[in-house]
C-alpha cells in the first residue's frame, strides 16, 4: 500500500485551490537497477477529484509524470468545511484514496 | 402460442448476446470516454498521439498560457503551469515532443475546476512542450521549447 498524499487546499473567494503531492516511484520503463536489468513501468494512470462526492476534476497521465508527482489545480464553488478527496489509480491496480477539508490547516 | 415462444426465444436471446458484450467488455457503459487511452500513451510521436486523441487539426492559439523554465536544470522535474484563456476549456493534454512516448497526460476540468493545471514532468532532451486544449468540440495548441541540460530518464 502506497504512503498517504498530501493535500493542501486552500480558499480564494469561492475558488478551492488544490495542490497535492503523492507518494510514487513513476518509474518509466526506460531506466536500469545497478544490476542492469530495466525496471518495469510502474506508474499512476488515472486521477480523480471530488468535492463532497462530486467528481470536480480528472487527469489521465503516462509515466512521463516525474517521481512523487505534484500536482496544482482550482476548484470553483468551494466554500470552507467542503471535503476534497483525491483518488489514483496506478498500471499495477493499486488505488489510494485521501480526503481533506478545504480551508483547513 | 408457437409464435409468442419464438418472441420469448428471441428475446432471451438477444439479452444474452447483450451481457457477453458486457462481460467482454465491448460495451462499457459510461466508461468509454473515460478509459485510459493506450494508443495514444503508447505513441512514438506527438503526431500519432494527437490523431489517437482525435487531436489532428487543432489550431495554434495564443490564449493558452504555458509557465515553464526556459532552461530546465534537471529535466526529471520540470514544473508547468497551464492556463486556458479560452471559453469554455473542457481538457487541458500535455506532449512533450521530444520524450520517447511524447503524450504525458490528459486533465478533465469540465466539471467545475478552473481551466488551470500545474504538473512536473520528465524531460528527456530540451524539446517542445505541446499543449492542446480542447473546448466547445474544437481543439486549440500552443508550444513552448524547454532546454534541459540533464535529462530525466536514466540519470
Amino acid at each position: 500500500m502506497a504512503d498517504p498524499m498530501k493535500i493542501r487546499a486552500t480558499l480564494q473567494g469561492d475558488v478551492a485551490d488544490v495542490r497535492v503531492l503523492m507518494a510514487h516511484p513513476m518509474e518509466t520503463g526506460q531506466r536500469k537497477d545497478p544490476a542492469g536489468n530495466v525496471v518495469p513501468l510502474h506508474f499512476i494512470q488515472t486521477i480523480t477529484a471530488q468535492l463532497n462526492g462530486k467528481p470536480v476534476f480528472a487527469a489521465d497521465i503516462s509515466q512521463a509524470i516525474s517521481r512523487n508527482p505534484v500536482f496544482a489545480f482550482k476548484v470553483k464553488g468551494a466554500k470552507a468545511g467542503d471535503k476534497l478527496a483525491i483518488t489514483w489509480t496506478d498500471n499495477k491496480g493499486d488505488k489510494r484514496t485521501d480526503e481533506v477539508t478545504v480551508g483547513g490547516s | 402460442m408457437d409464435r409468442s415462444r419464438r418472441i420469448v426465444l428471441k428475446g432471451a436471446g438477444a439479452t444474452g448476446a447483450f451481457a457477453a458484450a458486457l462481460a467482454a467488455g465491448l460495451l462499457r457503459p459510461g466508461a468509454a470516454a473515460a478509459a485510459w487511452n493506450k494508443g495514444a500513451f503508447d505513441a512514438k510521436t506527438t503526431a500519432d498521439a494527437m490523431k489517437a486523441l482525435g487531436y489532428a487539426g487543432a489550431v495554434e492559439s495564443k490564449d493558452i498560457v504555458i509557465r515553464a523554465p526556459e532552461i530546465a536544470e534537471n529535466g526529471a522535474v520540470v514544473p508547468i503551469d497551464i492556463t486556458s484563456n479560452i471559453p469554455g476549456t473542457t481538457s487541458i493534454s500535455v506532449f512533450i515532443e521530444k520524450n520517447p512516448f511524447p503524450y504525458t497526460g490528459t486533465f478533465d476540468v469540465s466539471q467545475g475546476a478552473l481551466p488551470f493545471v500545474h504538473l512536473r514532468a520528465k524531460i528527456g532532451e530540451s524539446s517542445p512542450v505541446r499543449v492542446v486544449v480542447a473546448a466547445g468540440g474544437k481543439h486549440f495548441t500552443t508550444a513552448k521549447e524547454v532546454k534541459v541540460t540533464i535529462g530525466g530518464c536514466g540519470g
